[in-house]
């Protein structure tokens, strides 16, 4: 693909000599009830200024007090993470001046986050794999400045001003726009699984800054980076780091140094464009919050919240292979949500066809959901279970069941599988008297086609079949069908 | 004639009906307006405090129970918050702030029927020692309206030595409530650090800041102090540790610790030193065990205190931009309007401290002074484990001079925080210090000496200064006005 203005031989070539490094930092606004460091609450949606007390106003005198739910929350995630958790905890002051930042400084972590190094796996299109964790610090948000209501000034909104989040830093351990944006969706699959943050990325819920370099293949020393900041969407993660790609690849072609940069994302066009160099960077001026005493989590502390923790989908998606022998297709799809898991988690408790459990979630109950917009707890685990039993018993066929009896138990939830399978007329039949009727019916109506078998043409045996069972509305036991066609056909 | 001798007297003489809040209120209010000259209020909440004695003495007539600091009459420095008052700092840039909640000390003072007069003047955010940085005027030392009244917590200090309320609580950095009291012939506590909630307190540096109290006795800091300490669900650096103040001390032979090196510096007054001296030579007499305590930091703790004070003052004051309250400077960008307001609104000590903060905490410069000075924070902190295994408490002087004249050392900076060299150190260690008012001056100035007990242990801190009160009783009078 060609960039924009850019002249060059065909990219494909010219890309091949390249390898893109991606490190990202997600920042993820916890889904505790109030904020970081004081008891306003943190919600989205309310009126501007409405969630504003005297501390997120940084009033004189005011001091701050940690939420415990959000350092609860940020071990969970550093858990789900596969980090060392560290167990002396301190906050540190990062300065800045700007008017949505009320105590003219950020309550973050410097030195010593939260959460050490850790992983997280990742299921690209040639295999699994685990992105590395360089860390999960806690920090508060700062709040929103509105630039476009009024042409002579700008608004503040600092609802969000102290609202919780964590910030999940990744090594520079990608190397495709693909990776990375598989990597913020698994990402916010975990932190929607462990319920810390609702990981709604248009409400900002989710917000991802991408450092992107590139370097020839082979050389191990990274190149010169550009930062593209607040990425809303796991496309515009893709997008914004496809064209940083192309745009860096092209600059070396052409001969042109690359400047250390940090950059917005355009969505309208899906390019960057550069904001600040780096030698407009600030001083921060960090130093640990006085305010503040160190936060000390105990062994036991973290112990038991990862006792507590849900089993997480990484796990759950071995255990689904090796344990109950699901294909990876089915162990993905089943481990995608929380809900889907837990449901699965429900069925197998009434039964132990593993594999059917899947089809059905899978099949019938996920297109139902899809189509009919009903929750997934429409049918109750133990009627999934009953309805593949019956068909393993081969009292219904799957389609039937699938297509006329799921229907019916979605209607009317109290009656028995077996009273609806039987008002819809689909149970099957073995009675032999009733097959061979069907039998001979069939073979009565097709006589070209039983001459056409009877000269060889043994493959038209599963025509003879499917009339059956159409004939039978799909009550007849396939199984001894065949033979009775077989059988009838000899002679 | 009302007349104010300590709480307990003045609370048994409201119980007999020989007094009343109201003639209290009245008795302060006449006082602090015939004595407008000294500044040291800023405020009076004239109908208010009026108001609340006569409620008080309603309450009290109606036999319902009585709070501890029932009818006592207390003022407030200026960074304290005291819902729907006025809260400057004795800044520009918060002239008409008014602030909206109140301070968890004020809720407790007030929980406990204390009647809050006014509020004092004071240092701009409580950088200074000479109350000359206020942007509301100097405060004149009673004794000698020529002289300082000391600072930060100058108005404060002048309010209890010229008898314009009971008590005042002031804060204590480095100094601001040991010092002023010092110059004005009150005691000054300033309680361990986290004794006292800061919720409601203008922060300067909040691993220093600590409330104090200005008390004609050390009984009635004691009874004060009682009230206002204890853990706070809003502050977390606030301790768990309880305070209960019996005013019934045993007789002990109390161990005291003193630096010789204190006495030997360079700045202090001869007379100062040889007094401090003598009277410590005197309390072997009177039972006390004495002993030196070798100490070579004394150069270090100023410079330590002021890179790690202005290291947080240029932090927490990063908040007054103008932007959400406070005084603003309109101009035509957001950089500009906050450099403009910043610039305009905060006097000159304030601004040298943000930016003597500002560049200490710089990249690059981190290393060679914070760090340096946390440095010799820490190892103050185990000399003073290793002093409090020894001794009960340590005396020092608590300034090098006496109250020095208005105007004196106005231009050196330098000369004005080598001053706090006596003070500093308790807030470095976060340990009780009180300053006790037992000596005159052949310049006519009160003086008096610094005690300072283990970290939480101010019921040490306290007995023995009664103790140290009651050997010295001959000049145990505050500076007559």
């Amino acid at each position: 693909m060609l960039t924009k203005g850019i002249f060059l031989p065909p990219m494909s070539e010219a890309a091949q000599k390249y390898e893109a490094v991606i490190g990202l930092e997600v920042h993820a606004r916890l889904s505790t009830k109030s904020k970081l460091f004081c008891s306003d609450a943190n919600s989205y949606g309310a009126a501007p200024n409405e969630n504003v007390g005297v501390i997120t106003l940084a009033h004189p005198g005011i001091l701050p007090k940690t939420n415990k739910k959000a350092i609860e929350y940020a071990v969970m995630m550093g858990i789900a993470c596969n980090c060392s958790i560290n167990q002396k905890n301190y906050f540190a002051r990062k300065h800045y001046f700007y008017p949505d930042l009320p105590k003219g400084f950020q309550t973050s972590q410097h030195t010593v986050p939260i959460c050490g190094p850790g992983f997280v796996t990742i299921k690209t299109s040639t295999g699994e794999r685990n992105v590395k964790l360089h860390h999960i610090h806690l920090e508060e948000d700062a709040g929103k400045s509105i630039h476009d209501m009024d042409e002579d000034y700008s608004y503040i909104d600092l609802n969000r001003a102290g609202t919780p989040l964590i910030e999940i830093v990744t090594e520079p351990d990608m190397h495709s726009a693909e990776e990375a944006g598989l990597f913020v969706t698994e990402l916010r699959k975990l932190v929607r699984w462990i319920n810390v943050c609702d990981g709604n990325m248009e409400e900002g819920s989710m917000r991802c800054d991408a450092n992107v370099s590139i370097r020839l293949k082979g050389e191990t020393k990274l190149g010169t980076k550009a930062e593209v900041k607040n990425l809303n969407s796991i496309r515009n993660v893709r997008k914004a780091i496809e064209f940083e790609i192309d745009r860096m690849i092209g600059m070396l072609e052409r001969g042109e140094k690359i400047y250390q940069q940090t950059r917005s994302f355009d969505a309208s066009n899906d390019t960057t464009f550069a904001i600040r160099e780096k030698e407009e960077a600030n001083d921060y001026r960090y130093f640990p919050e006085p305010d503040l005493p160190p936060v000390s989590l105990s062994n036991e502390y973290v112990i038991n919240i990862k006792n507590n923790l849900p089993a997480l989908p990484q796990v759950l998606y071995k255990k689904y292979q090796t344990e109950f022998g699901l294909n990876e297709y089915d162990a993905a799809q089943l481990t995608l949500e929380k809900e889907i898991a837990d449901y699965f988690e429900s069925v197998i408790q009434h039964t132990t066809n593993y594999k059917a459990a899947a089809n059905w979630i899978n099949g019938p109950i996920k297109q139902l959901i899809n189509e009919e917009g009903i929750s997934l707890n429409t049918v109750s685990a133990n009627r999934l279970a009953e309805m593949i039993e019956i068909v393993d018993k081969g009292e219904v066929s799957f389609s039937n069941a699938a297509s006329k009896l799921l229907p019916a138990i979605i209607k009317n939830n109290t009656e028995s599988i077996a009273v609806l399978a039987s008002q819809l007329n689909i149970i099957q039949t073995g009675d032999a008297g009733q097959l061979q009727e069907w039998v001979n019916t069939v073979i009565n109506k097709m006589p070209e086609k039983v001459a056409e078998y009877k000269k060889g043409k043994k493959g038209l045996i599963g025509l003879f079949v499917g009339e059956v069972k159409k004939l039978s509305k799909g009550r007849a036991d396939l199984k001894s069908v065949t033979q009775l066609l077989e059988d009838a056909l000899k002679s | 004639m009302f007349s104010f001798h300590s709480i307990k007297d003045y609370q048994s003489l409201l119980l007999n009906g020989k007094a009343t809040c109201a003639d209290a209120v009245s008795y302060y209010i006449k006082n602090i307006e015939q004595n407008k000259h000294l500044n040291a209020f800023l405020e009076i909440y004239k109908e208010e405090a009026l108001e609340r004695a006569a409620l008080l003495d309603a309450k009290r007539k109606a036999g319902n129970a009585l709070g501890k600091l029932h009818g006592i009459v207390i003022g407030l420095k200026d960074v304290i918050s005291f819902k729907g008052h006025k809260l400057s700092a004795g800044s520009r840039i918060l002239e008409n702030f008014q602030a909206v909640y109140n301070a968890t000390a004020v809720e407790r003072l007030l929980q406990e029927d204390a009647i809050i007069i006014g509020r004092q003047n004071c240092d701009e955010f409580a950088m200074g020692s000479s109350n000359e940085n206020s942007a509301y005027g100097n405060v004149l030392n009673a004794a000698d309206n020529s002289r300082v009244p000391g600072g930060s917590s100058g108005g404060s200090a002048v309010a209890v030595q010229a008898k314009l309320c009971m008590i005042s609580l002031g804060s204590d950095t480095g100094g601001s409530v040991r010092q002023p009291a010092d110059f004005c012939g009150v005691v000054g506590l300033k309680p361990s650090y986290g004794r006292v909630s800061r919720y409601g307190v203008i922060a300067y540096a909040s691993s220093f800041d600590q409330i104090g109290i200005f008390a004609n006795s050390v009984e009635d800091a004691g009874l004060i102090l009682e009230v206002i300490a204890g853990k706070d669900d809003f502050d977390s650096t606030a301790t768990k540790d309880i305070f209960k103040f019996s005013g019934q001390h045993e007789k002990k032979n109390f161990k005291i610790g003193y630096f010789p090196a204190t006495f030997n510096h360079p700045g202090i007054d001869p007379e100062i030193a040889v007094t401090q001296k003598n009277f410590i030579s005197h309390l072997q007499k009177e039972g006390f065990e004495v002993s030196q305590i070798e100490f070579d930091l004394l150069d270090y703790i100023v410079p330590a205190y002021y890179i790690l004070t202005t290291a947080e003052a240029s932090s927490n004051l990063a908040r007054y931009d103008g932007l959400k309250y406070g005084a603003q400077q309109p101009a035509k960008d957001l950089n500009e309007q906050i450099n403009l307001t910043r610039s305009q609104f905060f006097g000159k000590e304030v601004q040298r401290r943000i930016m003597l903060g500002t560049f200490v905490l710089s990249e690059g410069y981190y290393e060679a002074y914070i760090t340096q000075a946390q440095k010799v924070r820490n190892i103050l902190l185990k000399k003073i484990k290793e002093i409090f295994a020894e001794v009960d408490a340590i005396v020092s002087p608590v300034s090098p001079t006496t109250a020095f004249k208005t105007g004196e050392k106005n231009n050196d900076p330098i000369a004005m925080f080598l001053a706090d060299i006596y003070t500093v150190f308790a807030n470095l260690t976060g340990i009780p210090a009180i300053s006790i008012p037992l000596f005159k001056h052949s310049n006519g100035m009160p003086f008096g000496l610094q005690i300072m007990a283990s970290h939480l242990n101010e019921v040490t801190l306290l007995a023995i200064s009664e103790h140290l009160a009651e050997v010295n009783k001959t000049v145990n009078q505050p500076a007559n006005v």
